[in-house]
């Protein structure tokens, strides 16, 4: 019988170890169960994207990518450093931290949306909701607090928002990244290739996939600028650029406010944030990092 | 199932451009200066070119991310009675960028300063009298796809 | 917000001064909409510990906006540390911390 069971679904699933087989039988289908495994087919997928970075930069620690850039060059820590020393973003954090504990006018508060403690609140996202068949993400799901509890709706790009999920990213630090795309559940697994999917398709004038630049050529200089890697990128978004202060910006800006803003750079028009071609980018781009810990928000140039 | 990962499109994204870059500022690289700070800074420029090679620690970047904010790091905490640190933008049209007078304090400068276009950076140190200089190129350039 | 933020802090008998004033640092070369934005920059700033001025600086317009300076000082926990500046158009700032 338990024979029968694991040649069917090695067929259907493509999994070789025997050991996975057993533990998703158990867990269930449909992937809303206490403990989830993660799909073997993504975990395969994880394995060989960071395997390539890992061999590509032999002397870089797992953790050492998430300072992207700064890690490919000394001359560019150097400057990281520089900047982090007083970072310029802390009035803002400090502005997310008391945007966050403010109650809302009903007298509740944002963390009375979300489950556990607050410093808890960054890595449970983005996550697979099963029920509604799409990808959850934290600035979605602090938009949809506030309208739960009577408010207005804010942007989600940047600002107050930024500010808000900057302090969470900040109070999480150190923290592993774990997304889970549940084994058996073909809606997440469908999200997630398709988020794959537009990593790896070209798209606008230039022509460039993400991939082009953030695997391909990470490391690389692009005219005077240094690519960073792709591996790492969400472990310090909420994250402050320098381009973003300049004029009136105070620097902030949400991961999909960045793939707005690297779309363009390509001449691509940019999609309307999350609806479920950034939310689903997310979900493949943050289930690549699993394993990295959360640096908090951070200085890029 | 075949892994994207490995495709291997080469791309032309990866030439370097070191250029002088066009400058960040607009319109122009001159930066307006009082009279007495214009003074300092003659003064300066001719410490720097009858200075002696420093001993002390210079830290600069080769290419400025930003050149707006480039930071700049003078160390000469191990020189005893260092009265001065001054730091010297030889293509900004007032060299001086600042002149730190000392007086206790160990010889130890931090700052972040506004460079207009690639140029060479003096970080002139006085103790005792005497003046010595470490000079480094910073280079300016024009972002790709950050910038 | 703190216009001048100041984070003096001592280890192995030595105090680091961190120092960011929030200003324009206007070179008053600057167009914008045709219109030059006026000169408008820390002139001098200075530091003392304890009373004592450590340091006396003579600041140029082509120091960034919202400056950041670090200093080093021989000195203890507790110590006083005061920044005093001045910019071109006559108006001043202050702060005092006393080093963690």
């Amino acid at each position: 019988m338990k024979i029968t069971k694991t040649i069917m679904l090695t067929t259907l699933v493509g999994v070789f170890s025997s050991v996975s087989v057993t533990q998703s039988l158990a867990s269930g289908h449909g992937g809303h169960g206490a403990s989830q495994t993660q799909s073997s087919k993504v975990q395969a997928d994880i394995d060989a994207f960071q395997d390539y970075f890992k061999k590509r930069f032999a002397d870089l620690e797992l953790d050492d990518f998430s300072k992207g850039p700064y890690a490919m060059s000394e001359d560019k820590m150097l400057q990281f450093e520089a900047a982090m020393d007083m970072p310029p973003f802390e009035d803002h954090l400090d502005k997310g931290e008391k945007l966050w504990k403010t109650p809302f006018k009903n007298g509740k508060t944002y963390s009375s949306c979300f489950s556990g403690p607050d410093e808890g609140i960054r890595t449970q996202f983005p996550k697979w909701n099963a029920a509604k068949a799409k990808v959850d993400t934290l600035e979605q799901a602090i938009v949809d607090c506030r309208v739960k509890n009577g408010e207005k709706k804010i942007g989600t790009g940047k600002g107050k928002l930024a500010w808000m999920s900057a302090y969470l990213t900040t109070l999480a630090e150190g923290q592993t990244i774990n997304v889970i795309v549940p084994e058996g559940d073909a809606k997440a697994l469908a999200a997630y290739e398709d988020g794959k999917k537009f990593f790896y398709a070209k798209r606008g004038q230039l022509n460039l996939s993400c991939a082009n630049c953030h695997i391909d050529n990470a490391g690389m200089r692009i005219r005077g600028d240094t690519l960073s890697p792709a591996l790492g990128h969400i472990t310090h978004f909420p994250v402050w650029r320098g381009k973003w202060a300049r004029k009136k910006g105070d620097g902030f800006g949400t991961i999909q406010r960045r793939y707005g803003g690297c779309n363009k750079q390509v001449r691509a028009s940019p999609f309307t944030r999350h609806k479920s071609e950034y939310d689903n980018l997310e979900f493949f781009h943050t289930v690549m990092s699993n394993g990295m810990k959360i640096s908090g928000t951070e200085y890029r140039q | 199932m075949e892994r994207r990962l490995f495709l291997k499109s080469a791309i032309a994204a990866s030439s370097v451009a070191t250029a002088v870059g066009a400058g960040l500022l607009t319109p122009s690289t001159v930066f307006a200066a009082s009279a007495k700070f214009k003074d300092l800074s003659g003064v300066a420029v001719s410490n720097a070119a009858g200075a002696s090679e420093g001993s002390f620690k210079f830290k600069a970047p080769k290419i400025a991310e930003n050149g707006a904010v480039v930071p700049m790091e003078v160390n000469a905490s191990k020189i005893d009675n260092v009265s001065n640190v001054s730091l010297l933008v030889a293509n900004n049209a007032t060299q001086l960028a600042a002149s730190f007078n000392l007086s206790g304090a160990l010889g130890f400068v931090s700052t972040r300063i506004k460079m207009g276009k690639t140029s060479k950076v003096h970080a002139l140190v006085t103790a005792g009298g005497a003046t010595t200089r470490v000079t480094k190129e910073v280079k300016v350039t024009i972002g790709g796809c950050g910038g | 917000m703190a216009k001048i933020k100041l984070k003096p802090k001592a280890r192995k008998g030595v105090i680091s001064i961190k120092a960011l004033v929030k200003h324009p640092m206007e070179t008053g070369l600057r167009k914008k909409k045709g219109k030059v934005v006026p000169a408008n920059h820390i002139d001098h700033l200075t530091i003392s510990h304890n009373g004592n001025k450590i340091v006396d600086a003579d600041i140029g317009s082509s120091v960034s906006k919202d400056p950041y300076f670090k200093f080093k000082v021989p000195g203890a926990k507790g110590d006083t540390i005061e920044l005093k500046y001045k910019d071109n158009l006559g108006k001043t700032g202050t702060k005092t911390a006393k080093s963690k």
